[in-house]
């Protein structure tokens, strides 16, 4: 059932970056990750999945790292050069949610890090979570978003007083980048089709092109059926039917939209882990919820998405059985219902979950 | 007729009504601000209304044939024009006859006309030529749950309100450089002035207590940020009414989870699409919503998510509900409330007919069956129809 699903299906996340990944286990055995705790909820749930990554002798060495933004040379907001460096080194992140400040005067810090790493794909893989109710059981898709251009490219101009225009950018190169990552996870994961999701009877030239480069790409990936559809008929077939779904792909605010539709399919973004691809073969996992800054300190945040996010983390780095132990580990203690946060329906601590996490994997 | 000499003809003729307008009824012509005094569009030849009719594409014709046949067995006081667009024809004519039909009837119902999107940039779409040029700036659409369809989520009443003619819909793109392409979203003051009045007055005159406005201004900052800002400054001279605003994912996430926190929305044009298939899917499904784009001088009726359902045409299975129902909006349009409710009730007595429900909504009935049974119901409450 779901629980299968989840582990055949995040079996091998990013297929192209492995033969780097080979290389960096060779020292020690033991592979740095960076680790960018966040603001609000962001150091108690980093410590939880710290834990319960010991606890499961996971060979990662945490470099934590503070990305809070700096004015670099030139004037141009950048993040700290040793958290750049690290996770050059290392190549694979983890990161706690950022706040975003409103008059910081510096862009988003997500932004920032995207920009900095050129995070062009973001992966949300959405499986129902047995024991974890919602009204869509059997919710097994998985949404690839691309993240660099599209409507959040943040050009906007005031034409006159009253008129304001938003430009959205979309680029062959992009367009055709996203398109074969799509693909090439397809393959790697066993999905058996990609989805471009578009607008374009209304916006023909933009996702046209969008189109175009899907199409071009899919020419490449016979074995892989491609499938064009209409954003508003996605979204109306996605609330009535979610299994009809696999693998979608499409530009920026679509994929923004529909990854959290299908992030509240499965429970909301307290469980649903997210990756982040790099051009660089950098990699950067992270829990997209917020900084929750009402419970932060008060030990009642819910690990779940970090940690999933994690588990993806493993799993890009080929540690397949690991993952699936740390993943089964917390899949089984909220099934059981015993020790589940708040935010999960019921009234425990945040450590006594992760307790039962990490007790679990001591035990198998 | 040449283009051109319609594009006269039609400058002409709006020159014409609109000098009527304003001498027969001076109060149309204010906004839909005063729906008290609002009237409809003057009716002719003896009371009965004139609208017009525009099939589309994929159901489309055989829906429209059911209301014809339904509006006939009821007496209905209204004659159908038919104005057939055919969207293979790369020349504008076509639409441009619709428009000017619809600037001559003042009202309509239309089926959705197919966009071939694999043709180029100057193939504009027909929906949108039509919505933009008669500046139907308000799309309503009502989700309500309805008894006897079975949906995940219950009590479901949210009814949205999109603006219908700018925002991501304005078809202004770009290729400066090769490979490069810039679409351009525009959002202006007086159009987000007007559709969160809009938005108030439709929250005021039906009792309802919550306007949320939806948007990204936390990407987008000027440009929802604008949309926004209107909607504040309107909600502030509506004191009875909370407003409050919600982040477009944050929306649809809570849609999914827990919809009946929402009551109105009001949002520009793409969010609009996607929240009002969000909705529609978890009411029920395309078969069941009609929408409405309200202008200040036309009104055009239609289903709530502008399908052609293609793969389903002529095949008897259509759920025409949707189609009716929006027919039935018309009809309350053109103060004709007695005939509308009479048929609302026919048609959602049929709808929580499980036996009835044809394939979207899980069963095995066809249209005609469904059409067969609205007429039996209209004839069972006792006003004078044609035999069947």
């Amino acid at each position: 059932m779901a629980g299968n699903a989840w582990r055949s299906m995040l079996s091998q996340v990013g297929g192209a970056t492995k033969p780097a990944l080979s290389a960096a286990f060779s020292r020690r055995g033991m592979q740095t990750v960076t680790l960018i705790p966040g603001d609000g909820i962001g150091p108690e749930i980093s410590a939880a999945v710290m834990k319960i990554f010991e606890a499961a002798k996971a060979p990662i060495q945490w470099e934590e790292k503070n990305v809070t933004a700096i004015k670099g040379p030139g004037g141009r907001w950048m993040i700290p050069s040793d958290a750049k460096e690290s996770m050059d080194r290392s190549k694979i992140g983890l990161k706690g949610p950022l706040k975003t400040p409103i008059a910081a005067g510096h862009p988003s810090m997500n932004l920032l890090l995207r920009k900095t790493f050129d995070l062009y794909a973001n992966v949300r893989p959405c499986v129902s979570i047995e024991g974890y109710k919602t009204p869509y059981t059997d919710v097994n898709l998985v949404t690839i978003r691309e993240n660099t251009e599209g409507e959040y490219s943040g050009i906007e101009h005031l034409i006159v007083d009253g008129v304001v225009q938003s430009i959205k950018l979309i680029t062959e190169d992009a367009s055709r980048r996203i398109a074969e990552y799509a693909f090439e996870y397809a393959r790697n994961n066993q999905r058996s089709s990609v989805t471009a999701v578009h607008k374009a009877n209304i916006m023909r030239m933009s996702d046209g092109l969008f189109l175009r480069k899907c199409r071009e790409v899919a020419e490449n990936y016979k074995d892989i059926k491609f499938t064009e559809m209409y954003l508003d008929t996605v979204c109306l077939n996605m609330v009535q039917d979610p299994t009809q779904f696999d693998v979608l792909v499409m530009p920026n605010l679509y994929g923004d939209i529909l990854s959290d539709l299908c992030a509240g399919l499965i429970g909301g973004l307290g469980v649903t882990p997210s990756g982040n691809i790099g051009a660089n073969g950098v990699a950067i996992f992270e829990s997209v919820h917020g900084t929750a800054p009402d419970i932060a300190g008060l030990d009642m945040a819910n690990p779940t998405a970090l940690l999933l996010s994690a588990v993806m983390m493993l799993r890009h780095m080929g540690l397949h059985e690991l993952g699936s132990k740390i993943q089964m580990a917390c899949f089984d203690t909220i099934r059981d219902k015993k020790v589940l946060t708040k935010d999960l329906g019921g009234n425990s601590k945040c450590s006594e979950f992760t307790d039962d996490i990490c007790r679990r994997i001591q035990d198998m | 007729m040449t283009a051109r000499s319609v594009q006269s003809l039609s400058g002409a003729l709006k020159l014409v009504f609109s000098h009527r307008l304003t001498r027969v009824n001076g109060a149309a012509t204010c906004t839909q601000r005063h729906k008290s005094f609002y009237a409809p569009p003057p009716a002719r030849y003896g009371g009965r209304h004139t609208v017009t009719l525009i099939p589309g594409d994929g159901i489309g014709p055989e829906l429209s044939k059911h209301v014809c046949e339904l509006f006939r067995f009821c007496c209905v006081p209204v004659d159908f024009e038919v104005v057939n667009v055919d969207s293979t024809k790369d020349s504008e004519d076509d639409i441009n006859n619709a428009i000017m039909a619809i600037r001559r009837n003042g009202v309509a119902l239309k089926g959705n006309i197919e966009t071939n999107h694999n043709l180029p940039p100057s193939y504009k779409s027909r929906n949108n030529l039509l919505r933009t040029t008669l500046d139907l700036y308000a799309n309503v659409m009502h989700c309500q749950s309805l008894p006897g369809v079975r949906t995940r989520h219950t009590n479901i009443d949210i009814m949205i309100i999109r603006e219908n003619t700018e925002g991501e819909y304005s078809s202004l793109e770009h290729e400066n450089v090769p490979g490069v392409v810039e679409c351009l979203k525009i959002i202006t003051r007086t159009k987000s002035l007007r559709i969160a009045d809009y938005a108030f007055q439709t929250a005021r005159a039906s009792g309802r207590r919550r306007v949320t406005a939806v948007h990204k201004a936390n990407i987008m900052k000027l440009a929802d940020g604008l949309f926004l800002e209107c909607c504040k400054e309107v909600a502030s001279g509506y004191p009875e009414i909370t407003f409050d605003s919600m982040i477009v994912d944050n929306t649809t996430m809570q849609l999914v989870s827990r919809p009946q926190q929402f009551d109105v929305m009001v949002m520009p044009n793409l969010y609009g699409n996607v929240v009002s298939n969000v909705c529609a899917g978890l009411v029920g499904g395309p078969g069941l919503v009609p929408g409405a784009n309200y202008g200040t001088d036309y009104a055009v009726f239609e289903t709530g998510t502008r399908n052609t359902g293609k793969s389903i045409a002529n095949s008897n299975t259509a759920n025409p509900t949707a189609m009716l129902l929006a027919s039935c909006l018309l009809l309350d349009h053109l103060k004709l409330h007695a005939y509308a409710s009479m048929l609302r009730r026919a048609i959602l007595s049929t709808v929580s007919e499980t036996r009835l429900h044809t394939a979207d909504l899980g069963g095995h009935g066809s249209t005609s069956e469904v059409v067969r049974s609205v007429m039996n119901a209209v004839q069972s409450t006792g006003p004078l129809t044609l035999s069947i």
